[in-house]
C-alpha cells in the first residue's frame, strides 16, 4: 500500500506540473494581449506597453512561467491588478468558504447515494427501485443553481427559516454552517442523483456475483451479505465516478456562490473576469484544478485501500 | 428495469425533445412578442390573456423569451456537440490507430482533461477574450471532446481487432483509412447515444454560463440569463425564476431519457431480457 | 435418528418472464448420517436446483413443494432466520467456480472465519487461528501465509481447498458439493475429490456430491442417484447402480463414456437432447430417446420399481427384478 501511495504521489506531482503548464500555456498560446484586454481597446499603445512591462508580460514565456511556479512554491502568487494586493491571501480567504461548501455538498451527495442506491438495489426490479430511478432522473436534469434559487424561494423568502445569502464568517460556526446549508443542499442533491444511479448499478452487479451466494450459504442474511460483501465490491467504481464528478461539483459551486452571494472562490473568479484581472483568474483556476486533481488521487488511494487487486496491478 | 418503464422513458424523452425542437424552430418564424422587446410600462405583470406567462422586470413577454431561449440552448448544444464530436472522434481514432505510447499519452491527457469542466474552460477563455456566447460554445465543445475521444478509442480498438480490419490491413490499407471506413459505421450508435447525453450536459452548461454572464449577452435571450435577471425579483415575481429553470430541466430530462432509451434499445445484452 | 435428510416429492418451479417453469418435478431420497450420496445428471436435469432448494437459496419468486426434513425439521416450512442459522453451521455448501466464489476483497482467513464468528461467536483472533488450522487440514502447504493472502493470489485448486475449509469450519452434518471440481484442471480434480471424501469420512459428515460426471461419483460415493429432466430415474448403492445399471438412461450414460484401452470406434452417444423438466411430457421424460421405449412410456409416469439391496428405479420396461421386459 505504501509503495502504491508513493507511486500515486509522484504521478500527482507530475500531473500538477502538467496542469500548471496547460493553464499558463492556454492563456499564452491564444492570440490576444492580456494587457490590451485589461485596458480595453481605447488605450494607447504606450499605456498598453507600460502595463505589459509592469506586469512582466514582455518577458519571454519560460521566464514568466518559472517566475510564477517559483513564486507559487514560496506562497507568492503575485499581485492582483484590481486590488493591488497579494493574491495568495486573497485566495486563502475565499477558500475558507468554497472548500467547506464543496466538501459538505460532496458528503451530502455521498450520503444520499449510499442510502438511495442501496435502497434501490435491494428492491431491484420492483416499485421502490423505479421510484428512486425516476427521482434521480429528475434530480440530475435540473441545474443545481436553479435548485438553489428554488430553495431560497421556499426557505428564505416564504418560510424565512434560512438566510437567503451572504456569509457571516467563521467566528460563529453555527451561523456559518447555516449560511452554507442551502447552497450545499442544492449542490449535494444534484450530485447525489448522479451518484445514486451509479451506486445502484454497481451494487446490482455486485449482488449478482458468485461470492454473494457463498456468503448466503454461510448463513449471512441478505442484508448482511449486501453490506459486508456486495457494497465493498461496488465502491471502487463508484469512487472513480465520484472523483470525475468532483470537477462538476466545483463548477456548480462557482455558480451557486453567485446565487447565494457567498464570498468564495467562484465570486472572486467572476469579479476578476469582469475586471480583466488575468493573473487572479489564472491562479484561481490553477487552484481549483489542483484541488480536483489532488482529490482524485485521494480517491484512487481509497479505492486501492479497498481493493487489493488495484495495488498489485500497478506495481 | 421493466420493459414498460423503458419504453415509457424513451417515449417521454422523444416527446419532450420534440417539443423543445418544435418551439425552437417556431421561434425562427414567430413569437407572440419580440423576445427582447423592452416595454417598461408593462413590467412585472402577472399571467394574463395578453401575456400567457406575464412580463419580466423590463416588460418583456416571458413566453416569447422562453421560446427564444429554446433556440439559443439548442443551437449552442448542437454546435458544442459537433465540436466535441469532431475533436474527440479524431483524437480517439488517432489514438486507436497509432497505439503504443501515443495512445497512452492521448488517453492520459483525456483523463487529465476531465478535471476541467466546461465552466472552467469558459472562465479561462472569458478572461482573455471577454465573455460571449461564442466563447461559451467553444468552451463547452472543447470540454466535451475527451469523453468522445475515450469512447471512440475503446470502440475503435474493439473493431480494429476484428477480422475484416485485419484483412484490410493485410491488403495494404493504412490504419487511418480503415478507421474511417470500418470503425465509424460500427461505433456510430454508441456515439449517437453519447452525443444525446452530451447535448443535455451542454444545455446545462450554457444555462450556467449565461446565468453568470459569461454566455449569452444582451439582447440575446437565454434561459440562464433569464434566471439571472429574475433573481432580484424573487419575492415579487417568483415565476420569473421558476419558468426558465423548468424549461432547462425539461429539455435536459427529455434528452437524458432519449439517450438512455436509445442505449437500452441498442444494447444487445438488454434486448434478450423481456 | 435414522435419516439425516429426507426429501419427499420435492418440486421446484422458477419464476421467469414467461411464467412459472418447473425445474424439479419429483425428487425423493434419503441420506443417513455420514453417508455420501452422488447426484448425477446432465445439465438442466435439476440437480443444482435441488441443492439450492435444500439450502433455501433459490432465486426470488421460486416455488417449492414437497417435504425436506433435515434432522427432523421440515426445511420447506422453516423461516428465513431459521435457515440462516442452519446454513454454514449444520449444512454447508461448496460451489462450482472457485475463481468467483470467494470475495476478492477479503483475505482468505477472514472468509473462512466468517461462519465461525457468525455461528460460534468466536473472537477475530480465535477464528483466524482456527482458519489456519482448517487450511492445514485441507492439506494446503504454508497455511499461515495462505490465510493472510487474497483470493486472486491463489490457484484454482488452492481456492477450492479453501472453500472446503470454509465448509468444514463449523463441523456441519451435511456438505452439499455442487460440481466442486468441474472448473478445475483434471490433474487437480482427483485430489480435491479424494480430500472431500476423506474429510467427510473422518468427521462423519454426510456429503451430497453433485456432478454430471459418473466417474466423479463412482469411487467416492456410497450411494448414487441419477436424475433426468427433474426426476430421479434410478438410485441405489453406487457399486450396484454403476456396475449393474438397470435403468435404460443409466445404461446409456455408462455406455457413452469413453474408456481407455477399449477398441476405438464411435462413441455411443445418446441421440437427441435432454429436455428441461418443464418441457418433458406426461409420461417418462426419457421416452423420446430411450432405446427400449414402448407406447405405454409416453402415456403415464413410469412406476417406481423397488429392488433388493436398497435400490430402486422408475421404468415401465423392467420387471420386478429390474430385468428388461
Amino acid at each position: 500500500m505504501a509503495a502504491y501511495a508513493l507511486q500515486r504521489l509522484l504521478i500527482l506531482i507530475a500531473t500538477l506540473v502538467f496542469a500548471s503548464f496547460v493553464i499558463f500555456g492556454v492563456l499564452e498560446i491564444l492570440p490576444g494581449d492580456a494587457a490590451q484586454t485589461m485596458l480595453g481597446t481605447s488605450a494607447t499603445p504606450e499605456t498598453v506597453a507600460a502595463l505589459a512591462h509592469k506586469l512582466g508580460l514582455d518577458k519571454p514565456f519560460w521566464l514568466r512561467y518559472f517566475d510564477w511556479i517559483s513564486g507559487a512554491l514560496t506562497g507568492d502568487f503575485g499581485l492582483s491588478y484590481t486590488y493591488n494586493s497579494p493574491i495568495a491571501p486573497l485566495i486563502w480567504e475565499r477558500l475558507k468558504v468554497s472548500a467547506p461548501l464543496a466538501l459538505i455538498a460532496m458528503a451530502l451527495a455521498s450520503a444520499i447515494a449510499l442510502t438511495m442506491g442501496v435502497y434501490a438495489a435491494e428492491r431491484r426490479g420492483k416499485g421502490g427501485d423505479s421510484a428512486v430511478m425516476a427521482a434521480s432522473q429528475l434530480g440530475l436534469a435540473i441545474p443545481s443553481f436553479w435548485l438553489g434559487i428554488l430553495l431560497v424561494l421556499i426557505f428564505a423568502v416564504r418560510l424565512r427559516i434560512a438566510p437567503s445569502g451572504g456569509f457571516p464568517g467563521w467566528s460563529d460556526p453555527l451561523k456559518a454552517l447555516e449560511a452554507l446549508a442551502l447552497p450545499a443542499i442544492a449542490l449535494g442533491v444534484v450530485q447525489g442523483a448522479v451518484l445514486t444511479r451509479v451506486t445502484r448499478s454497481a451494487l446490482v452487479e455486485a449482488l449478482n456475483e458468485d461470492f454473494l451466494r457463498t456468503a448466503r450459504a454461510k448463513g449471512l442474511s441478505a442484508r448482511s451479505a449486501l453490506w459486508r460483501h456486495a457494497l465493498p465490491n461496488a465502491l471502487p467504481p463508484v469512487l472513480t465516478i465520484m472523483g470525475l464528478q468532483f470537477a462538476n461539483l466545483i463548477a456548480g459551486a462557482v455558480v451557486i456562490e453567485n446565487v447565494f452571494v457567498l464570498p468564495g472562490l467562484g465570486r472572486l473568479i467572476l469579479q476578476s473576469i469582469n475586471n480583466r484581472d488575468v493573473l487572479v483568474v489564472e491562479n484561481c483556476v490553477m487552484g481549483l484544478a489542483a484541488f480536483v486533481i489532488a482529490l482524485n488521487m485521494a480517491i484512487d488511494l481509497a479505492a486501492a485501500a479497498i481493493d487489493p487487486r488495484l495495488r498489485a496491478r500497478e506495481s | 428495469m421493466s420493459a414498460i418503464s423503458r419504453t415509457a422513458g424513451l417515449r417521454t424523452g422523444f416527446l419532450l425533445v420534440g417539443a423543445v425542437v418544435f418551439i425552437a424552430a417556431l421561434s425562427l418564424v414567430w413569437t407572440p412578442y419580440p423576445p427582447a422587446g423592452i416595454n417598461v410600462a408593462h413590467r412585472l405583470q402577472g399571467p394574463s390573456l395578453l401575456h400567457a406567462f406575464g412580463t419580466d422586470a423590463l416588460g418583456r413577454d416571458v413566453l416569447s423569451e422562453l421560446i427564444a431561449g429554446a433556440r439559443v440552448s439548442l443551437i449552442v448544444g448542437i454546435i458544442a456537440v459537433v465540436i466535441g464530436l469532431g475533436l474527440g472522434v479524431a483524437l480517439g481514432l488517432v489514438a486507436a490507430a497509432a497505439r503504443g505510447l501515443v495512445e497512452d499519452a492521448i488517453m492520459k491527457f483525456c483523463d487529465f482533461a476531465f478535471a476541467f469542466p466546461a465552466l472552467l474552460v469558459a472562465i479561462l477563455l472569458s478572461a482573455t477574450y471577454g465573455p460571449g456566447i461564442v466563447n461559451a460554445t467553444i468552451a463547452i465543445g472543447v470540454a466535451n471532446a475527451p469523453i468522445f475521444a475515450k469512447l471512440t478509442r475503446s470502440a475503435a480498438n474493439g473493431v480494429l481487432a476484428r477480422e475484416f480490419a485485419l484483412a484490410a490491413r493485410a491488403a495494404g490499407r493504412g490504419p487511418l483509412a480503415i478507421a474511417v471506413d470500418h470503425v465509424l459505421p460500427n461505433i456510430a450508435p454508441t456515439l449517437i447515444v453519447q452525443a444525446t447525453i452530451q447535448f443535455a450536459i451542454a444545455i446545462l452548461a450554457e444555462a450556467a454560463l449565461s446565468y453568470l454572464g459569461l454566455g449569452a449577452q444582451p439582447p440575446m435571450v437565454s434561459w440562464g440569463r433569464m434566471l439571472a435577471d429574475a433573481q432580484p425579483w424573487l419575492m415579487l415575481a417568483p415565476r420569473l425564476s421558476i419558468l426558465p429553470g423548468l424549461a432547462v430541466g425539461l429539455s435536459v430530462l427529455g434528452l437524458n431519457l432519449l439517450g438512455d432509451g436509445m442505449r437500452d434499445a441498442l444494447d444487445p445484452k438488454l434486448r434478450g431480457r423481456a | 435418528m435414522r435419516f439425516l435428510l429426507e426429501v419427499e416429492h420435492l418440486a421446484v418451479a422458477l419464476l421467469t418472464p414467461g411464467g412459472a417453469r418447473r425445474v424439479v418435478r419429483d425428487v425423493s431420497f434419503v441420506l443417513r448420517p455420514g453417508e455420501s450420496l452422488g447426484l448425477v445428471g446432465e445439465s438442466g436435469s435439476g440437480k443444482t436446483m435441488t441443492a439450492l432448494a435444500l439450502m433455501g437459496l433459490l432465486p426470488e419468486g421460486a416455488r417449492v413443494s414437497g417435504v425436506m426434513r433435515f434432522e427432523g425439521r421440515d426445511l420447506t416450512r422453516a423461516s428465513e432466520k431459521a435457515m440462516q442459522a442452519l446454513r454454514g453451521d449444520r449444512i454447508a455448501m461448496i460451489f462450482q467456480e472457485p475463481m468467483t466464489a470467494l470475495n476478492p476483497l477479503h483475505r482468505i482467513a477472514a472468509q473462512i472465519a466468517e461462519p465461525l464468528r457468525l455461528h460460534r461467536g468466536l473472537s477475530k483472533r480465535d477464528a483466524k487461528a482456527k482458519a489456519v488450522e482448517l487450511l492445514g487440514r485441507v492439506r494446503l502447504r504454508d497455511p499461515e501465509r495462505l490465510a493472510h493472502s487474497y483470493p486472486f493470489e491463489l490457484s484454482g485448486g488452492e481456492r477450492q481447498r479453501a472453500m472446503i475449509a470454509m465448509a468444514l469450519s463449523c463441523e456441519p452434518r451435511l456438505i452439499v458439493a455442487d460440481e466442486p471440481t468441474t472448473a478445475l484442471d483434471v490433474t487437480v480434480q482427483a485430489n480435491i475429490l479424494d480430500l472431500l471424501a476423506t474429510l467427510g469420512h473422518e468427521a462423519r459428515t454426510a456429503i451430497l456430491l453433485i456432478s454430471h460426471d459418473l466417474a466423479v461419483v463412482a469411487r467416492r460415493c456410497e450411494r448414487v442417484m441419477v436424475m433426468y429432466a427433474g426426476e430421479v430415474m434410478e438410485e441405489g448403492p453406487a457399486r450396484d447402480v454403476l456396475g449393474d445399471a438397470r435403468h435404460p438412461y443409466t445404461q446409456a450414460l455408462l455406455a457413452a463414456r469413453p474408456s481407455l484401452g477399449a477398441p476405438r470406434g464411435r462413441l455411443a452417444a445418446i441421440p437427441g437432447a435432454a429436455p428441461s423438466a418443464e418441457d418433458a411430457g406426461a409420461g417418462c421424460p426419457f421416452a423420446p430417446r430411450c432405446p427400449r421405449a414402448a407406447p405405454v412410456c409416453a402415456e403415464a409416469p413410469p412406476p417406481l420399481v423397488e429392488l433388493e439391496g436398497d435400490r430402486s428405479l422408475r421404468c415401465a420396461r423392467v420387471d420386478a427384478e429390474g430385468r428388461p421386459l
